[in-house]
C-alpha cells in the first residue's frame, strides 16, 4: 500500500511539474479558450438570445453551465494526450519496466486531469460571478457542480486514454478527438436549450450524457435545489453508467496495448 | 564448463497474427557476461528484449530471468533488472535529476538510498554539471547517458540495453562502450541489442545472430569467426558485368579450394581454405567468364562475414536511423 502511494504521488507530481515548466501552456490551460466562450460568446449573444427561450435572466447566466461542462469535455478528451506522447517516445515503456502497480500511471493521470478540471471550473464560475451570475444554491451547489464535473471527467479521460493506447499515430488521435468534441457540444444543451432545437437534434441531444450534466449544473446555478435535486440524482446515475462503460473499454485497450 | 545462468529462454515464440516476430529461440546468458542480440531491423531483437523485460508476453515457450519466469513472476523480474530503452525515452520537461528521483519512487527506493545513489550515478555518467537543467537542453549523447543512469538506478543484477549507441556520434559511442565495460567489471550481466557489427565485436562476450526471428548462429565473436575458418576473398565486379556474376559464382563453386560463395549486389564473397592458394584459380575463373574485376580484397573472417555466412545477406546498415 505504501509503495502504491509512493508511485502514484511521484507520477502525479511529474504531471504537475511538467505543467509548471510549460508556463505558456499553463496560462492557456487555466485561462482557456473556454473562458472566452463565456466572455465573448456570452456577451455577443446577449441580445440575439431570447430570454423567453433560454428561460434565464440573460444569456451569460444561461451559458455558464454550458461552458463549465464544455471545459470538462475538452479537458477530459485531451486527458490522454500526454500518455500518447509517452507511448510514442518510449517513456511509457520505461515506466512499465519498473515494478509499479499496472494501474499507477493511469491513476496518476486521472488524479491530475480531475484536479486541473476542478480548478478551471472554479475559475469559470468566478468569471461568471464577475459578470453577475451567482449560483442560487451557493457553495453547496458549487460542490455538487464539482462532483458532476469529476464524474463526467473520469469517463471522458478514460475514452481519451483508450484512444491513446489504441491509435497507431497521434494524427489519428487528434482527428478522432476533433470529430468527437464539436458534435458533442452542438448536440447538447450547452448553447441552446433542447426545446429551442429542431426536433431531430433535441432527440439526439437527449442521448448525450453532456446534456444531462449541463441541465443539472444549470438548475444549480439558476433555479435552486427543488428543481435541481432530481436532475442531479438523474445525472449521477447516468454518469456512473457512462463511467463504468468508459473505464471498462479503457482497461481493455490498456491491457491490449501493454501486451 | 558450467557457469551460473542468468537468463534462459526455451523455445520462445511471439507471433502477431500469422507473422512470427521471434520463433523457437533457445539460448542462455551466463552471469557476468555481455550478451549481444545482433541483427538487422526487424530481426526480432527488440521483441526478444521486450519479452525478457516483461513488457511482452511470449505466445509460447518460456523465458527465465534470474530464476523467475517473466510471464508468471513479472513483478519479481522487474525488481531485479534495469532497462535502457532506445534513445529519447526521456521527458523533455524534467531535469536529469528529476528523472532519477521519479524512478527512485517507482523502484520504491528508500529516501536515503535514493539520496545516496542519485549523485553517484550522475557522477558516473558525467552529468553532474547539467543535472538540474531540463532534458530538452541535452545533446543526444547526454540523453543516452541519462538513460543509462536511469537503467542503473535500481542497482540491477541484469541490465538490458536496447541499441545503446544508435544514432550517436563516434565520441559518445566510445564513451558508452566504456560504461558497458565498467559495468561488466562490476559484475553486472548485460544483454544488449545492436545492429552494429563492430559494437558486437568490441563489447560482447557472446552473441546470438538473429535474422527473420530465428537464431542463425551463437557464440563468442572469436568462435564465430574461427568457425568460418580459412579466408574471405571479396571480389568487386564492374556494373557492366553484373549479369555474369551468377556464371562466375557457378564456376567458383566447383573449385576444390572454395568452401562457399555468397553473392553481394556489387560482387562476390568467397570463403576459401587459404587465399594465397585460391587467388590464382579465382582470377582465372573470372577471366574465363569474362567478369572484369574492379577490386580484389582478401582477409581473415570478420564478424560481417560471419553474418553473411549465416544469414545469406549483409546486415542492412546502409540506412542507419538518425537522431531527430
Amino acid at each position: 500500500m505504501n509503495e502504491y502511494l509512493q508511485e502514484i504521488r511521484a507520477l502525479t507530481m511529474r504531471w504537475v511539474r511538467r505543467l509548471s515548466r510549460e508556463k505558456f501552456s499553463m496560462l492557456f490551460t487555466l485561462v482557456q479558450p473556454m473562458l472566452f466562450w463565456l466572455i465573448f460568446f456570452g456577451n455577443l449573444f446577449q441580445r440575439a438570445a431570447d430570454p423567453q427561450v433560454t428561460q434565464a435572466p440573460n444569456y451569460i447566466s444561461f451559458l455558464a453551465a454550458g461552458v463549465v461542462v464544455m471545459t470538462v469535455l475538452n479537458n477530459g478528451l485531451a486527458g490522454g494526450v500526454d500518455l500518447l506522447f509517452d507511448k510514442e517516445n518510449g517513456f511509457l515503456e520505461r515506466l512499465m519496466s519498473t515494478p509499479i502497480n499496472r494501474t499507477s500511471v493511469v491513476l496518476s493521470r486521472f488524479l491530475f486531469v480531475t484536479t486541473i478540471t476542478c480548478l478551471q471550473v472554479l475559475v469559470i464560475l468566478g468569471v461568471a460571478w464577475f459578470f453577475g451570475v451567482e449560483a442560487v444554491t451557493g457553495l453547496p451547489g458549487i460542490a455538487v457542480i464539482l462532483l458532476i464535473s469529476m464524474l463526467f471527467g473520469v469517463g471522458l479521460t478514460a475514452i481519451s486514454m483508450a484512444l491513446a493506447f489504441s491509435v497507431k499515430s497521434h494524427g489519428d488521435f487528434f482527428s478522432v478527438l476533433g470529430f468527437l468534441s464539436l458534435p458533442m457540444i452542438f448536440l447538447s444543451s450547452a448553447l441552446v436549450p433542447l426545446q429551442a432545437m429542431p426536433a431531430w437534434m433535441s432527440m439526439l441531444a437527449k442521448f448525450n450524457p453532456m446534456t444531462w450534466a449541463i441541465d443539472a449544473v444549470r438548475s444549480l446555478i439558476l433555479s435552486g435545489w427543488a428543481e435541481a435535486l432530481p436532475k442531479v440524482g438523474m445525472v449521477v446515475m447516468i454518469m456512473l453508467v457512462f463511467d463504468a462503460i468508459c473505464l471498462y473499454g479503457s482497461a481493455r485497450a490498456f491491457r491490449r496495448a501493454m501486451g | 564448463m558450467s557457469r551460473a545462468v542468468a537468463i534462459e529462454t526455451i523455445k520462445l515464440r511471439k507471433t502477431y497474427g500469422t507473422l512470427a516476430a521471434v520463433d523457437d529461440l533457445t539460448f542462455q546468458v551466463y552471469a557476468g557476461e555481455v550478451f549481444g542480440l545482433l541483427g538487422p531491423n526487424g530481426a526480432g531483437k527488440s521483441t526478444t528484449l521486450r519479452i525478457l523485460i516483461t513488457l511482452l508476453r511470449p505466445t509460447s515457450g518460456q523465458a527465465i530471468v534470474l530464476g523467475h519466469d517473466v510471464a508468471r513472476d513479472a513483478d519479481l523480474v522487474r525488481r531485479l533488472i534495469g532497462y535502457v530503452p532506445q534513445e529519447r525515452a526521456i521527458d523533455r520537461f524534467l531535469t536529469g535529476r528529476e528523472h532519477l528521483l521519479l524512478l527512485a519512487d517507482l523502484y520504491h527506493l528508500p529516501k536515503d538510498e535514493a539520496q545516496r545513489r542519485i549523485p553517484e550515478l550522475l557522477k558516473l555518467v558525467d552529468l553532474e554539471a547539467r543535472a538540474d537543467q531540463p532534458a530538452k537542453t541535452y545533446s543526444g549523447g547526454m540523453k543516452r547517458k541519462l538513460d543509462i543512469a536511469c537503467g542503473l538506478l535500481p542497482n540491477p543484477k541484469v541490465l538490458f540495453l536496447d541499441e545503446p549507441t544508435l544514432g550517436l556520434d563516434v565520441q559518445s559511442r566510445l564513451r558508452i562502450w566504456d560504461y558497458v565495460r565498467q559495468l561488466k567489471a562490476r559484475g553486472i550481466t548485460i544483454v544488449m541489442t545492436t545492429n552494429y557489427l563492430d559494437e558486437a565485436d568490441q563489447l560482447c562476450d557472446r552473441l546470438a545472430i538473429l535474422d527473420g526471428g530465428r537464431i542463425r548462429a551463437m557464440g563468442s565473436p572469436a568462435e564465430l569467426k574461427a568457425g568460418l575458418g580459412g579466408d574471405i576473398v571479396s571480389l568487386t565486379i564492374g556494373a557492366e558485368d553484373a549479369g555474369r556474376i551468377e556464371a562466375l559464382a557457378t564456376a567458383l563453386r566447383v573449385l576444390p579450394m572454395v568452401r562457399a560463395v555468397t553473392a553481394k549486389p556489387s560482387g562476390l564473397d568467397i570463403r576459401v581454405e587459404s587465399s594465397e592458394k585460391a587467388l590464382p584459380a579465382v582470377l582465372e575463373a573470372a577471366n574465363r567468364t569474362s567478369c572484369r574485376l574492379e577490386l580484389v580484397d582478401y582477409h581473415r573472417p570478420r564478424l560481417d562475414d560471419v553474418f553473411v555466412a549465416h544469414t545469406g545477406h549483409a546486415i542492412r546498415s546502409e540506412f542507419p536511423e538518425t537522431e531527430e
